[in-house]
């Protein structure tokens, strides 16, 4: 075991993934402390440099959800006053939660992605873009899913089953950002592929199944609250359709520059048994029913190990 | 509910891992399915930042309470009753607090014995209670549309099945509910007790009318059904005659009240913070509760009921009880904040709304151009304007319908705060409509003056105005797409 170390639990802040992030700060603080570290978690707030600069602490395990926290705004705030943090650094982060900007870099990559088209809330009120809809709507047929492009997780995601519905769910995932992400809709089985550094560099975990247990789509709600989905790890799939996936997320994984660890969705499409890669999320849930500590759970990565090595990430950049 | 095992708090020790917390699922109760935290109320943790005006809350105004009078009678309570104030208490209350709150009920013309009252930890426990005691999983209970945002959880809690009946301008209209429950008995399901709020109704801000209260109560004789009255806001009335209770109605033609549970607080006439309130129930019920709040809590606070009893004894200058001045200096401010809110909703939502014009309560309940989500309206109001609300699907038991209706508070917020957050509402609305007309091609000034703002059919009585204004634009076609867009 690595000496002990004064690690700040960054969690918190003011996005709508606070909550989650909050319980995602207290596990990960828990077994820093089991681990013999001293962990000290730390609401996001405008006091954080402050507060950084008082504790200095050798480490910061990024615990926050939402723009904040993925989107590279601490990673470089870190960087800048020079305390030591976990996972990707801001080039990744900023690809991974620009949705439509990893959806290119994915689809020149020749990494399968659900086709696609981006849409500014500017570029509708100064460019006229309500007239391209037509168009969209022709290439990719619905029905079709909108998401905010930046928004970590399901909320503000909305389906448009025609033409009709197009405007209203656009309205609907704008209210969480100014950027969306119009969609192909891939009807199948909901997975995700954890990719975790570890002594022999970054490797997949087990794939993951989320299945809903009502909703048609699974929402905000259900993905972190126990009882709503049913998770399926490792997930009954053909041997070839694992490594697939797993090949993909590790691609990926790759491609985007994620360091440390992160979490890739996919679906399985149930016509065609294609695999599509939906995001990748570089600060993956740490919540008693998140995906990537079961994942490594099924890998025979207990919760210590796996914050064990997330901490790891911050000295090995 | 997730609190016993995650939390917020750093400092526990030992959590289970990963591993072990995967078990866990498989021992929660089955009940426990319908408990969740949603989106919204995520969200909503996040409108009580101090830089947000908060619209949201179900808040009094509790600075209006003057500090050397709390800390008075907090020693008077010391100086009588220190050793009393920190001991249990018994189950259904202290007699002293027992006989201000018949002096309460009497003051909303309700004559109860002290006998039937049952002093509980907050009006919320009441409705716990009744629905430990009454609730077997699947039991129907019948409540109004939009119901109290509060109620819903503790409904799922117990698994009770929800039929929700849609309030015009009068409450609930009474032939829809006996429609309901024609249905229900057709299909052997079992209703066990309708929930109402009949006064200033949380969240809609309408008043039952006395030939539905009357026809209500002889609904429920005919068909032996209990009544949940649900009543914090009754003595909160800024204009208007009073209405007798359910309560009061029930008890007419001698005997007791044998169908109705009457739940009161403390929280809107006093202190939320004391948390006490009331359930007034027959005798055979009051047991049941009884027994069931042993298994709750054992008791009430006896600290704030000797602090509520000492306040009952407080005369004024002219010998009138002090509550009484209280509540009339209370109802003061809040009509005058009621009127600020709906002057400055006048002024900024204008066209794009309608919405209820309370005599009393907390609340206003406005509907907006359906084509807007208050959800997600919500998230955009609270990151660029820093303004925050209850959406209306957490009035509905599907988290679904009153999509487009929001609840705003003007009790507990200053005057300016009211002004300002509407006006920051009302320009995110202009904004959605905008954008929405901008990617639909229709104009959002295509306003659609026939459209009613509710059925009034049964009404027996002339209809008080649900809302002010009901032109608001609206497509000219049927609108079931657009609905469907996020289920």
């Amino acid at each position: 075991m690595s000496a002990a170390r004064k690690v700040a639990v960054l969690k918190g802040g003011r996005s709508l993934e606070r909550n989650v992030s909050l319980r995602s700060g207290a596990h990960a603080e828990d077994a820093l402390a089991r681990l013999g570290h001293e962990a000290i978690g730390l609401d996001v707030g405008p006091d954080l440099v402050e507060q950084l600069r008082a504790m200095s602490p050798d480490a910061a395990l990024i615990a926050l959800h939402g723009p904040d926290g993925e989107g590279g705004t601490v990673q470089s705030l870190l960087a800048a006053i020079g305390v030591p943090y976990t996972g990707s650094g801001p080039a990744a982060c900023i690809c991974c939660t620009d949705k439509a900007l990893a959806k290119h870099l994915m689809a020149s990559a020749g990494i399968p992605t659900p086709d696609f088209h981006s849409l500014q809330e500017s570029a509708i009120k100064e460019l006229g873009a309500g007239e391209a809809l037509a168009c969209i709507e022709q290439a990719l047929d619905f029905p079709l899913v909108v998401k905010p492009a930046s928004q970590g997780s399901a909320l503000g995601v909305k389906f448009a089953q025609d033409s009709d519905g197009l405007p209203g769910a656009l309205v609907g995932a704008f209210s969480y950002g100014r950027k969306v992400v119009i969609e192909r809709y891939v009807r199948g089985r909901d997975l995700a592929v954890s990719v975790l550094d570890g002594p022999s560099g970054p490797a997949p975990l087990p794939v993951v199944e989320a299945v809903p247990r009502e909703e048609e789509f699974y929402d905000y709600e259900s993905r972190y609250e126990i009882g709503m989905t049913t998770f399926v790890c490792p997930a009954e799939l053909p041997h070839e359709t694992t490594t697939r996936a797993q090949e993909l997320a590790l691609a990926v994984y790759e491609l985007l520059g994620c360091h440390g660890v992160a979490r890739v969705d996919l679906m399985l499409d149930e016509q065609s048994g294609e695999l599509w890669v939906l995001e990748t999320n570089v600060v993956p849930g740490m919540t008693e029913t998140s995906l990537l500590p079961q994942a490594a759970d099924a890998a025979g990565i207990g919760f210590d190990e796996l914050i064990a090595r997330v901490l790891q990430s911050a000295f090995t950049r | 509910m997730d609190r016993s095992i995650s939390g917020t708090g750093g400092g526990r020790k030992a959590r289970p891992t990963a591993h072990e917390l995967a078990r866990y699922e498989a021992l929660f109760a089955t009940r426990t399915r319908g408990m969740k935290s949603s989106a919204m109320r995520e969200m909503m943790a996040l409108t009580e930042q101090p830089d947000v005006i908060s619209l949201a809350g179900g808040l009094p105004d509790t600075s209006t309470f003057a500090p050397e009078l709390y800390a008075k009678l907090m020693s008077q309570v010391a100086a009588s009753s220190t050793a009393r104030a920190l001991q249990y208490g018994p189950t259904e209350g202290m007699a002293a607090t027992v006989d201000c709150i018949v002096e309460v009920m009497a003051a909303e013309a309700t004559q109860v014995d002290p006998g039937e009252v049952l002093v509980t930890t907050g009006g919320q426990q009441v409705i716990d209670l009744v629905c430990k005691t009454l609730i077997d999983p699947g039991d129907v209970i019948v409540a109004e549309a939009p119901t109290y945002p509060g109620a819903v959880p503790t409904f799922s809690a117990y698994q009770a099945e929800v039929e929700q009946i849609e309030m015009d301008g009068d409450g609930m209209p009474i032939d829809e509910l006996e429609r309901t429950l024609d249905r229900l008995q057709t299909q052997g399901r079992r209703p066990k007790f309708i929930y109402t709020i009949p006064n200033f109704q949380n969240p809609g801000g309408v008043t039952m009318s006395l030939a539905r209260r009357r026809r209500l109560v002889e609904v429920a004789r005919e068909r032996e059904l209990l009544i949940l009255e649900d009543n914090p806001y009754g003595l909160l009335r800024y204009e208007g005659e009073p209405l007798p209770t359910l309560h009061s109605l029930d008890a007419q033609g001698g005997g007791a009240a044998d169908l109705v549970i009457y739940l009161g607080t403390f929280s809107k006439i006093l202190s939320p913070g004391l948390r006490l309130g009331w359930a007034v129930a027959p005798r055979p019920v009051l047991e049941k509760l009884n027994l069931g709040k042993q298994g709750s809590d054992l008791c009430s606070s006896p600290v704030t009921q000797l602090f509520v009893a000492e306040y009952f004894k407080e005369r004024d200058g002219s010998g009138q009880a002090r509550w009484l001045g209280y509540l009339e200096q209370l109802k003061d401010l809040y009509r005058r904040r009621r009127d600020v809110m709906l002057e400055a909703l006048e002024e900024h939502f204008g066209e794009h709304a309608r919405w209820t014009h309370p005599q009393g309560g907390l609340f206003v309940w406005a509907t907006l151009d359906e084509r807007i989500d208050t959800t997600d309206l919500l998230a955009q109001a609270r990151k660029n304007e820093g303004v925050a609300f209850v959406p209306g699907r957490a009035a509905y038991m599907d988290g679904r319908q009153g999509s487009s209706s929001m609840r705003m508070n003007f009790a507990g917020v200053p005057d300016d705060d009211i002004r300002e957050g509407i006006r920051r509402i009302g320009k995110v609305v202009r904004e959605q409509l905008g954008l929405y007309g901008t990617l639909s091609g229709s104009s959002t000034a295509r306003p659609d003056a026939t459209q009613q703002p509710a059925d009034v059919a049964d009404a027996v009585e002339p209809t008080p105005p649900l809302a002010d204004v009901v032109a608001f634009p609206r497509r000219d076609q049927d609108g079931s797409a657009r609905r469907r867009q996020d289920r």
